[in-house]
C-alpha cells in the first residue's frame, strides 16, 4: 500500500534522464486500469501509481492541482466534500472496489462520462500540466487558472495522447459545483424515436447532462436548479428512477458495468458521432446510445462488419475506435490518419519525446 | 527600452530581387486588385489593435479561395518569405504587426457562413466571419456563438480561433478553445489539413488544442467548424456595490462557493465606474470602490430561483447597494457601461494601454491594492476592469503619448503588473495573446527549457519558421537581453536563463 502524498518526482526524472541516455524505450503506468486501451507497448515499466497527493485545492477557485498518480476516487471523495465534482466524469473501469484509475491515466487516456456534451471533455477541463520530457526535463505548461493562453496549449495536447508525449507529473483541473438536483427520466421507445428526441432536445435549452439509450428505453439526467429540472421533468415526460438507483445506473454506464458492456463476446466499438448521424448498416440491437447520441457503444462479432464500420463512421463525419478487441483480432484500435496529418503528428511527437521513448506505438505504431 | 524601440532592429526589408520575385509570383495567383503594394493601400495593415506599434510588411495580399492561399504560402516557403494572416486586426498584442520583409496575408475575404445545422448546433463558416455574425446567422434557429469579445462585432473567427478568445460569458459557456470542433488549415508548404471534426473527439493527438491561441504561427485556418448553443430562456443581471475591494472579491469566491456558476461575474474599479458612468450613464454609483455585475441566465423560474440567492450572498459578503435590472433594457444598459469600458476610459486621457493578465481570484484584492502602488511609483493612473469570474484582470494605464517618456513608462507599468500575475501563481495573458506585446513577460512565465520546447513544437508545423515570425514566444536570446527573471511558481526571481 503506498501513501497518498508522495513525490516521485526525483526519482521518475532519474529514470527517464537514464532511459534517454542509453534510448531505452519507458512503459508508463498508472494502476492499469486502462491497460486494455490502444496497441500493446513494450518498455522498461515507469511506475506513476506512487506518485499521488492533491497538492492545491481551493473549492472557491474551482482548481484543483494534484500528483498524477492520484487515485480519482480520492479526488472526487475530496471534491465531493465541497460540493464539487471532476466536470467530465472520468470512467473508473476494472473491479468497483479498486481505486478508479489515476488522475493521470484519466488525463492520458482522455476518456469522458456520460455528462461530456454538456460539462466538457477531459480536455476542456485541463489547465494546466507539468511533465517530464523525453529528455528527462521537468517542464510546466499552462497555469492554474481558467485562461491560459500564454505559449502553445501544450497541456490540452497531453489529454489522450496515451502517454506517448511525456509523463504527467501533475495536473490542474477546473472542477464544477455537482448540481443541486439530478432527476434522471426513463421513457420506453425505440431506438429511431430516441434519436429524433435527442435531436429536438439538443436544440432546447434543457436542463440535460446524461443521455442514453438501451434496451428500448431511453435515460435523460437533468440537472440544475429545482426549478429547471422540475420544468423539464414535466416536458420530457417518462418515469422518474428512484435517486439512488439512478446514481448507480449513470455510474455503472460510466464505468461499463451495465449488462450491455459485460457480454464480453466479440469486439466493443466506440464510435464518436455527429447526434444526427444514422448507422443504418449496423445492427441497432447490440448498440448503446451515449452522449445523447454522440457516442455510440457496438458489438460487432464480425470482422466484416467491423471492417464497414470506419468508413461509415468517417462518412458520417466521426470515426470509430476498437475499444476493447477479441482475442485474436489484430486491428489497429484508433482510425487511420491522412497521412500529411500523420506526418505532422510524428513531428509534434519528435518534439517532445525526439528519442521515442513513451510508450512507443501505443497509439500508432508511428508514433 | 520600449516595445517599439526593442522591434526597430529587427529584419531589413526584402532586396530588390526578392521582391520582384514574390511580386511576379503573386502577380500569378491573385489578380491585381487583391495585391496591395503602394504605401498609401499598406497604411491600414501596418498595425493592429495595439496601435503603438506599426510597421509596413514588403506587400499585403487578399486571396479569395483556399486554392489561393496553398499558392501563396507555397510561394512564400520556397522564397523564404515571412507571411503574417490577419483577420479584422483587433488584436490587441500585435499578433498581426507585419514582418518588414513578409507578406500581410489577409483573410478578410473569406466571409462567409458555409453551413448552419441547426440540429448539431454547429456552424461552418470562413475565417473572416465576424464573431457576431456567426450568432446573428444562428439565431433564427433559436442558437447563438457563445464567446463574446468585446470586439465582436468586428474581430473574425479566425482571429478568435489564433488568440483563444474570451469574452464576459466564458466562465459559464468557455473560452473559443471550448466551442470549436474542427480546422482546416494550410501548412507552410502549402498542405492542407483537417483537424477535429464534426464529432465530440477525434483520433490521434489534439492538435485543436494546439491550433488554438497559435497567434498565426502554426498555420493559416481557412475553414472553422464551431459549436452554437442554445439561446437561454431569459437571462438577468444584479449590480452589487462594494466600499472595499477585499469584500467584492469574496463575494465572487462566495458566490463561486455556493455552487453557482453564473453566465458572467464582472468587476469594475472605481476609476473604471466613474468613467463608464460619464461615458453611457450605465447609472452605476459612481462613490463605490468597486462594482460587481452578476449574470444568471436559463429558464425563467431557475433564474428567479438563483437569482435569490446571490442577492442573499451579495448582502452577506458586505455589498452597500443592489439592483436587480427591472427588465431587458436595463439589463443592457447596466452591460453597455462594462462593454464600453475601453473607450470610456479613452475618454480620459489622451492614451491607454490595455493589459491583460491572469491570476487566481483570491490574489484579487491584494493584487489591486499593488496595482495601485504602482500607479504612484509610475505616476500613472489605472482603471481597472476583471473578468472576475475567471480571474482575467485588465488594467487600463492611461498616459499621454506626446509626454516624452510616458508611453514607456506605462509599457514598464504594465510589465511590473504582468510580473505580478506570473508571482501570484497567474498568466501573462487571458485572452489577448503574446504577440509582440508579451514577449518579455513571456520570460518571467517560462523557464529555457519550455521556451525551448515551444520552438520545437513549432518546427515541427513551420520548419523554416516563416509563419508569423518574432511572435508570442520570445528567443532564448532575447530573454537574456530583456534581463527578465523567471518567477514561475512563485519562487522569487532567479535567474536560471543562459546568458549569451
Ligand atoms: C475594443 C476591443 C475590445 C476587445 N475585447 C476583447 C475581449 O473581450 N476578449 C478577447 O478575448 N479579446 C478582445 N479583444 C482583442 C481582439 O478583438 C481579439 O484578440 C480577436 O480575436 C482578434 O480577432 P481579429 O480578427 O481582429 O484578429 P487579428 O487581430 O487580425 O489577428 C490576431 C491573430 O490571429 C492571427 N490570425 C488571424 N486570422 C488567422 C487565420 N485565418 N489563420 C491563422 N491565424 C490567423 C493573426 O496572425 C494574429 O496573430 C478586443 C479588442 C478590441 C480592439
Amino acid at each position: 500500500m503506498t501513501s497518498l502524498e508522495q513525490d516521485l518526482t526525483p526519482a521518475l526524472t532519474a529514470t527517464v534522464v537514464e532511459a534517454f541516455a542509453n534510448a531505452t524505450p519507458l512503459m508508463i503506468q498508472g494502476s492499469g486500469s486502462k491497460a486494455f486501451y490502444g496497441r500493446a507497448t513494450h518498455g522498461q515499466p515507469l511506475d506513476l501509481a506512487g506518485h499521488s497527493g492533491i497538492l492545491e485545492y481551493e473549492p472557491a477557485e474551482l482548481v484543483l492541482t494534484a500528483r498524477a498518480g492520484t487515485p480519482l476516487k480520492h479526488i472526487e471523495h475530496i471534491l465531493a466534500q465541497a460540493g464539487q465534482m471532476l466536470p467530465f466524469e472520468p470512467p473508473h473501469f476494472g473491479d468497483p472496489q479498486s481505486t478508479g484509475g489515476t488522475l493521470g491515466g484519466a488525463v492520458a487516456a482522455g476518456l469522458s462520462g456520460p455528462a461530456r456534451p454538456w460539462q466538457g471533455a477531459v480536455r476542456d477541463a485541463v489547465l494546466g500540466v507539468t511533465v517530464l520530457s523525453g529528455e528527462g526535463k521537468v517542464l510546466h505548461f499552462g497555469g492554474k487558472v481558467m485562461k491560459n493562453v500564454a505559449g502553445y496549449d501544450v497541456s490540452r495536447l497531453m489529454v489522450g495522447a496515451l502517454g506517448t508525449l511525456g509523463v504527467l507529473l501533475e495536473v490542474s483541473i477546473r472542477v464544477l459545483p455537482i448540481a443541486r438536483v439530478q432527476q434522471t427520466q426513463i421513457i420506453p421507445m425505440s431506438a429511431s424515436q430516441a434519436l429524433a428526441h435527442l435531436a429536438e432536445w439538443n436544440r432546447s435549452p434543457l436542463p440535460i447532462n446524461g443521455a442514453s439509450f438501451h434496451d428500448d428505453a431511453l435515460h435523460i439526467r437533468l440537472a440544475g436548479a429545482h426549478s429547471a429540472v422540475h420544468k423539464a421533468a414535466l416536458r420530457i415526460g417518462g418515469d422518474t428512477q428512484e435517486p439512488t438507483a439512478a446514481t448507480h445506473y449513470w455510474q455503472a454506464l460510466r464505468d461499463h458495468h451495465l449488462p450491455f458492456f459485460q457480454a464480453k463476446t466479440g469486439n466493443l466499438w466506440r464510435v464518436a458521432l455527429p447526434l444526427t448521424a444514422p448507422i443504418a448498416a449496423l445492427p441497432l440491437a447490440r448498440q448503446l446510445i451515449d452522449w445523447g447520441g454522440q457516442q455510440r457503444w457496438l458489438w460487432l462479432d464480425n470482422l466484416s462488419d467491423a471492417a464497414k464500420i470506419r468508413p461509415q463512421a468517417q462518412a458520417a463525419g466521426g470515426h470509430a475506435t476498437l475499444f476493447c478487441a477479441a482475442t485474436g483480432n489484430s486491428m489497429a484500435p484508433f482510425s487511420p490518419l491522412p497521412a500529411p496529418l500523420l506526418a505532422l503528428q510524428q513531428r509534434v511527437k519528435a518534439s517532445l519525446d525526439p528519442k521515442g521513448l513513451f510508450n512507443r506505438g501505443r497509439l500508432y505504431p508511428e508514433l | 527600452m520600449s516595445i517599439s524601440a526593442e522591434l526597430a532592429h529587427e529584419s531589413p526589408p526584402l532586396s530588390a530581387e526578392r521582391y520582384a520575385a514574390l511580386i511576379e509570383g503573386l502577380r500569378a495567383i491573385v489578380s491585381t486588385a487583391a495585391l496591395l503594394t503602394t504605401a498609401e493601400a499598406m497604411k491600414p495593415f501596418e498595425c493592429d489593435g495595439l496601435s503603438a506599434i506599426k510597421r509596413m510588411p514588403a506587400v499585403v495580399v487578399l486571396p479569395e479561395t483556399i486554392e489561393q492561399v496553398q499558392a501563396v504560402l507555397k510561394l512564400c516557403h520556397r522564397l523564404a518569405i515571412p507571411v503574417v494572416a490577419r483577420g479584422a486586426g483587433t488584436g490587441l498584442s500585435g499578433g498581426a504587426l507585419p514582418s518588414i520583409d513578409g507578406v500581410l496575408l489577409s483573410l478578410a475575404k473569406f466571409k462567409s457562413i458555409l453551413h448552419i445545422d441547426a440540429t448539431n448546433r454547429t456552424a461552418r463558416v470562413q475565417p473572416g466571419v465576424r464573431n457576431l455574425a456567426i450568432s446573428e446567422a444562428a439565431a433564427p434557429y433559436g442558437l447563438y456563438y457563445a464567446p463574446d469579445p468585446s470586439s465582436q462585432i468586428a474581430c473574425t473567427i479566425g482571429g478568435n480561433v489564433a488568440e483563444n478568445s474570451g469574452g464576459v460569458h466564458c466562465l459559464k459557456y468557455g473560452l473559443t478553445v471550448h466551442n470549436v470542433l474542427e480546422v482546416t488549415f494550410i501548412t507552410i508548404e502549402g498542405e492542407i489539413i483537417t483537424i477535429g471534426g464534426a464529432a465530440l473527439d477525434s483520433a490521434g493527438f489534439d492538435l485543436l488544442a494546439v491550433m488554438s491561441g497559435s497567434e498565426g504561427m502554426l498555420g493559416i485556418m481557412v475553414e472553422i467548424l464551431v459549436r452554437l448553443l442554445p439561446v437561454p430562456e431569459t437571462a438577468k443581471v444584479v449590480m452589487a456595490a462594494f466600499d472595499s475591494l477585499e469584500n467584492a472579491g469574496q463575494a465572487v469566491a462566495n458566490i463561486i462557493a455556493a455552487g453557482i456558476i453564473p453566465a458572467g461575474l464582472e468587476m469594475m474599479d472605481n476609476n473604471a465606474i466613474r468613467a463608464a458612468e460619464a461615458f453611457v450613464h450605465a447609472g452605476y454609483p459612481v462613490d463605490a470602490t468597486a462594482i460587481l455585475l452578476c449574470e444568471l441566465d436559463g429558464t425563467a423560474e431557475e433564474v428567479t430561483e438563483l437569482l435569490g440567492e446571490v442577492e442573499a450572498v451579495l448582502q452577506r459578503s458586505g455589498a452597500t447597494g443592489l439592483w436587480i435590472a427591472k427588465n431587458d433594457e436595463e439589463r443592457i444598459r447596466f452591460w453597455a457601461g462594462r462593454k464600453a469600458a475601453f473607450p470610456a476610459v479613452g475618454r480620459l486621457s489622451p492614451d491607454y494601454y490595455c493589459m491583460d493578465g491572469t491570476i487566481p481570484r483570491r490574489q484579487l484584492a491584494s493584487v489591486l491594492q499593488q496595482i495601485d502602488a504602482m500607479s504612484k511609483k509610475y505616476q500613472l493612473e489605472v482603471a481597472n476592469v476583471f473578468h472576475a469570474g475567471d480571474g482575467n484582470l485588465h488594467p487600463l494605464i492611461l498616459f499621454d503619448a506626446n509626454k516624452p517618456g510616458e508611453l514607456d513608462r506605462a509599457e514598464e507599468f504594465g510589465m511590473s503588473i504582468l510580473t505580478l500575475c506570473v508571482a501570484v501563481g497567474g498568466s501573462v495573458t487571458g485572452e489577448h495573446g503574446i504577440g509582440v506585446e508579451k514577449l518579455k513577460p513571456m520570460c518571467a512565465q517560462f523557464a529555457a527549457d519550455e521556451l525551448e520546447h515551444f520552438f520545437a513544437l513549432k518546427a515541427a508545423f513551420d520548419p523554416a519558421g516563416l509563419l508569423n515570425p518574432g511572435k508570442a514566444v520570445p528567443t532564448l536570446q532575447r530573454c537574456a537581453e530583456f534581463g527578465a527573471m523567471h518567477v514561475h511558481h512563485n519562487h522569487l526571481p532567479h535567474p536560471d536563463l543562459p546568458r549569451f
